[in-house]
């Protein structure tokens, strides 16, 4: 009994390890195609005091709100190619027929994308989070919020990809499908990130953020096997 | 009666019936294949070939009927202790483009829980000079043969081929029957759908479809 658990338990660890080194060095060898939402990132950001006004004070009341904005716009890009590629060259159907859990390698391919959009975004936000105004004290308590919110954006749209991986209009019926879902991540994780920049410790948009994660991360996989599976059937 | 020593089906497949939308393509279709034994799957195009064949790997839900495999009966979707032990090759390959064919088969292998080296493989295969090239660089030949290297080092006892001898020259559909004769003489079985003669050495008991709509 033992035996069969733990031998189940390997075969998840190196399902996961080899789902995850397909995945970076795909990355790797589109490196341009990884870099694109980093850019979209840092991009808006930088404008945005340009097109507005460079007043400071205006700014600091303006950055959490623009941190975020730009933050989900860019976990979203590129998001509706998380599982179609799959889908079109027939990887997803080998993965359906994996004994073990279809969500489950749905779950480490999110990770696998969140590792090269969402985490490589956080360790950008620095860069950007000066210049707009944030204390340096404040950073990673605005580091941790963002952490957890991009886990939750890359989950939310994972949910959407696999809703619209058979649709030749999924780069269109994507954001329309997670905005709605991905909109109190936004509310909290921009008022988490202003007490941050007032010097106070955002406990209630943790809790929060948390709670969605969990919410997301727990069901998210179930979403994404059942709509992964109608699409192949 | 059947004797004692006579061996049990691996799988067995009773009064299934497959709708594609409006469409009866299979009905009251009943077979089993015993270890050792290799069906082919006959009929035009449109007869229900694909279908039956996903609806076997588990891919797709038949509409009505059972399937069993290993002696466990399925009537909804086939469970996983049955999809460890199949191996399913569609008309897709499965390869990514941006990555070598080991490359490939190593994430491929790992679905199922098989580790051995699909190497010696590529190389019977006539692959060895195109280890370090990029799926997307290789002759769809190259790529039906790389993807079906992963096939013999697998722990499978069933293999599910669409169309398997598809863009092969000779030397690659002479392979390709040589490692599906080395599974039957093993006691597994061998599922395949294709409209060529079935190449030497290979013996199967053909399922014609198509008649039944």
């Amino acid at each position: 009994m033992n035996m069969a658990v733990a031998s189940a338990d390997v075969q998840l660890g190196r399902l996961a390890a080899a789902l995850l080194r397909r995945d970076l060095l795909l990355a790797w060898r589109r490196i341009g195609d990884a870099l694109n939402p980093l850019m979209f990132f840092v991009m808006v950001a930088l404008v945005f005091p340009l097109a507005v006004t460079p007043e400071p004070d205006f700014m600091r009341q303006l950055a959490p709100g623009i941190l975020w904005v730009a933050a989900l716009l860019a976990s979203l890009i590129g998001l509706n190619a998380l599982f179609a590629p799959d889908f079109q060259d027939g990887t997803l159907e080998q993965q359906a027929l994996s004994p073990l859990p279809l969500g489950f390698i749905a779950l480490v391919r999110v990770l696998g994308h969140w590792l090269t959009t969402g985490l490589p975004l956080v360790a950008l936000t620095p860069v950007i989070a000066v210049p707009l105004g944030f204390p340096a004290e404040s950073l990673p308590v605005l580091l941790l919020l963002l952490l957890i919110g991009t886990l939750v954006f890359s989950l939310l749209g994972a949910i959407g990809a696999a809703l619209t991986v058979s649709l030749r209009a999924s780069g269109l019926l994507l954001p329309v499908l997670i905005l709605p879902l991905a909109v109190p991540v936004l509310i909290f994780g921009a008022r988490g990130a202003q007490m941050a920049m007032n010097g106070d410790w955002p406990s209630g948009p943790f809790y929060m953020l948390g709670f969605l994660l969990l919410i997301a991360a727990s069901l998210g996989p179930l979403a994404m096997a059942g709509a992964l599976r109608i699409s192949l059937d | 009666m059947q004797t004692q020593s006579e061996p049990r089906a691996l799988l067995e497949v009773d009064q299934l019936e497959i709708w594609r939308g409006e469409r009866r393509l299979i009905h009251g279709l009943s077979f089993s294949a015993r270890p050792g034994e290799l069906v082919h799957l006959k009929g035009p195009n449109g007869s229900g070939k694909t279908s039956l064949l996903r609806c076997l790997a588990g891919l797709s839900l038949p509409d009505d009927g059972a399937i069993s495999w290993f002696g466990r009966r399925y009537t909804g979707r086939i469970g996983a202790e049955a999809r460890a032990q199949c191996r399913y090759l569609g008309h897709q390959d499965a390869l990514k483009s941006g990555l070598d064919l080991a490359e490939n088969l190593r994430a491929l292998q790992a679905l199922h829980g098989d580790s051995a080296d699909v190497n010696p493989m590529l190389e019977a295969a006539g692959l060895e000079n195109r280890f370090g090239v990029a799926a997307a660089r290789l002759s769809a030949g190259q790529r039906r043969r790389g993807a079906l290297a992963r096939m013999p080092v697998s722990n499978a006892r069933a293999w599910l081929l669409d169309e398997p001898f598809n863009s092969l020259d000779a030397n690659g559909i002479a392979l390709i029957a040589c490692w599906i004769a080395a599974l039957l003489s093993a006691g597994g079985i061998a599922v395949l759908s294709t409209h060529q003669p079935l190449p030497e050495p290979l013996r199967a008991s053909v399922i014609e479809l198509g008649d039944a709509a």
